[in-house]
């Protein structure tokens, strides 16, 4: 079957992740499932595309896929030459480590210099607001803190690309909100694309430039919303909900097509 | 939008409110009481365990030939630690012990390093390394004395056998547990090969490596007075040799006041394994502060 939905942006806009009709089949013989396929996704440089649907549409296969933790079945993920980073709903921080150590540790991969890491070290943490916490361990703070704190050490990869499963879910709604404006102003500072995968419609119409909506088994794009809105948005605006309740009414119905 | 400073403010303020609240310095005042309730159960303890052992004694079950109290045994104690000879056993003791822990600790990381990482080594003998591991090490003194003879080899021999499967499987377990979260975050910042090993491997193993460790010291200890005893180096002072040189003198107080150090060295490195233990968790995270 040929994939739904091609999705072309602004024509001027050069895509920095083009993911082409791929599809993901795990196990093999009797006991194998189709989580992916025929999903085609391309996301502009500077884009940020949420990315929603229901539990088990392959939205974490997606993104390990883009990441290059695994490779598609079938099809291609070009990321152009991008580095790639990802966050997860953990922030997965090694406890053993300062929370500057842990920021160094992708740094200390590429093989940057000691002298070099500190400053950046420094440089990041004023940018997730955490200046003054590079020798605390993880275990002190908050999950909040900690997923700035991962945001940070994501950003040391020096990637352009910024890849986010959930990461806001396991968090209390006040803080989230804030993370939000956070992400969004480091999103705009740093010039990133980002692909926010997220169970909250409200949360990704807020972030989003653009939402795409997977259906489940197999996973594939079956609509798409541009958002509108100026930035920045706020999450309990009427405009957001009227959005919102838009994608739900459609996300709902692709749910019910599985009862 | 908000404007950066009150932005700023948000997030500290919610920074703020989210952290434990810096607990104060602890004064003087209250590091005394603190090592005084954390010692006096301990003291008690002491206490009541000599008045029993008197009280035994007193009750006359058996001649103070044989029994003597500790009235009898603790001034012997004193007056042997204050002897060259003793801490020339003692010495002797410890090096055996060290060197043999290190050479099982050795033996341990390679092995532990190969069945974590070889499936068909870990498939031939991984439950091998707990058929080890419960085995009364003094079963291979026959075998061996057989080999090494009347020796300190023999000893290591056996002081190897006990102690490096614990470590071994300390080590595996410590491995086969990092969590699947850190792998993955690991694999997302391109570790591999050696670098995978130095910075995400080998520090997430280390509180169960700790652990293997602990338990290989004490099978350690106890195959080598098991060896001392058994294997018995002529004129070469040990602690085992003066606990056998003791009883063939019929020196009660002389064999009790060894029995004691032995306990007592026992007790020691248990409070340092424990420690190292204790404060590698509270790094982590793990246990409360
Ligand atoms: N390694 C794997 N082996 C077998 N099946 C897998 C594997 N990874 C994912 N799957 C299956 O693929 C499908 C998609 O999984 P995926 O984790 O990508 O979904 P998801 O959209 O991220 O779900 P959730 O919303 O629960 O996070 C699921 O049916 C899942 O069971
Ligand atoms: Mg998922």
């Amino acid at each position: 079957m040929r994939p739904m939905t091609t999705i072309t942006d602004t024509p001027t806009r050069v895509s920095a992740v083009e993911v082409d009709a791929i599809s993901k089949v795990f196990g093999e013989g009797a006991g194998t499932v189709t989580a992916i396929d025929g999903m085609s996704v391309s996301v502009g440089e500077h884009e940020f595309l949420s990315i929603v649907g229901a539990s088990g549409c392959g939205k974490s296969t997606l993104l390990s896929l883009v990441a290059g933790l695994d490779r598609p079945t079938t099809g291609s993920v070009d990321t152009a030459g991008h580095k790639v980073a990802m966050m997860f709903q953990e922030a997965a921080l090694f406890p053993w480590l300062t929370v500057g150590a842990n920021i160094e540790v992708p740094m200390k991969v590429n093989g940057v210099p000691r002298a070099r890491r500190r400053e950046r070290v420094a440089e990041l943490l004023e940018l997730v607001r955490l200046t003054g916490f590079a020798r605390k361990r993880p275990h002190e703070l908050s999950g909040g803190m900690r997923q700035r704190v991962a945001m940070a050490r994501a950003l040391a990869q020096d990637a352009d690309v910024l890849l986010m499963d959930e990461p806001f879910g396991a968090l209390d709604a006040m803080t989230r909100d804030i993370l939000h404006d956070e992400l969004e102003r480091i999103w705009q500072e740093r010039r990133l694309t980002v692909l926010f995968v997220t169970h909250n419609v409200r949360e990704a119409v807020r972030l989003g430039d653009r939402v795409v909506l997977l259906s489940s088994r197999p996973g594939r794009v079956i609509d798409e919303f541009p958002v509108e809105g100026e930035r920045p948005r706020r999450i309990d605006s009427a405009l957001i909900a009227g959005q919102a309740a838009v994608i739900t009414d459609r996300l709902r119905q692709e749910v019910s097509r599985h009862a | 939008m908000p404007d950066t400073d009150t932005r700023d403010r948000q997030v500290q303020g919610l920074d703020a409110l989210e952290l434990q609240p810096e607990r104060g310095r602890r004064g003087a005042g209250e590091v005394a009481r603190r090592v005084w309730s954390a010692s006096w159960p301990k003291l008690a303890a002491v206490a009541v365990v000599l008045l029993a052992w008197q009280a035994v004694v007193w009750s006359g079950w058996r001649s103070e030939w044989v029994f003597p109290g500790p009235d009898r045994v603790l001034p012997v104690l004193f007056r042997e630690v204050s002897t060259a000879e003793f801490w020339e056993a003692v010495g002797v003791t410890m090096r055996r012990a060290l060197s043999g822990f290190a050479l099982a600790l050795v033996v341990g990381v390679l092995v532990g390093l190969a069945v974590a990482q070889v499936r068909p080594l870990r498939v031939a003998i991984g439950s091998l390394i707990t058929g080890l591991q419960t085995m009364p090490s003094i079963v291979w003194f026959p075998f061996a004395m057989l080999l090494y003879g009347i020796s300190e080899s023999a000893i290591m021999f056996v002081i190897i056998l006990g102690a490096a499967p614990s470590i071994a499987g300390g080590l595996v377990s410590g491995i086969d547990y990092v969590a699947p979260s850190l792998l993955r975050a690991g694999q997302v910042m391109g570790l591999r090969g050696v670098q995978r090993y130095r910075l995400l491997i080998v520090p997430a193993a280390l509180p169960m490596f700790v652990g293997g460790l602990k338990q290989g010291w004490a099978f350690a200890w106890r195959s080598l007075m098991a060896g001392e005893l058994l294997v018995i180096i002529n004129q070469q002072n040990s602690i085992g040799w003066a606990l056998s040189q003791a009883r063939q003198l019929n020196d009660a107080e002389r064999l009790l006041s060894y029995v004691i150090i032995v306990l007592i060295v026992g007790i020691l490195i248990d409070v340092f394994f424990t420690w190292a233990d204790r404060s590698l968790r509270r790094r982590w995270g793990l246990a409360a502060a």
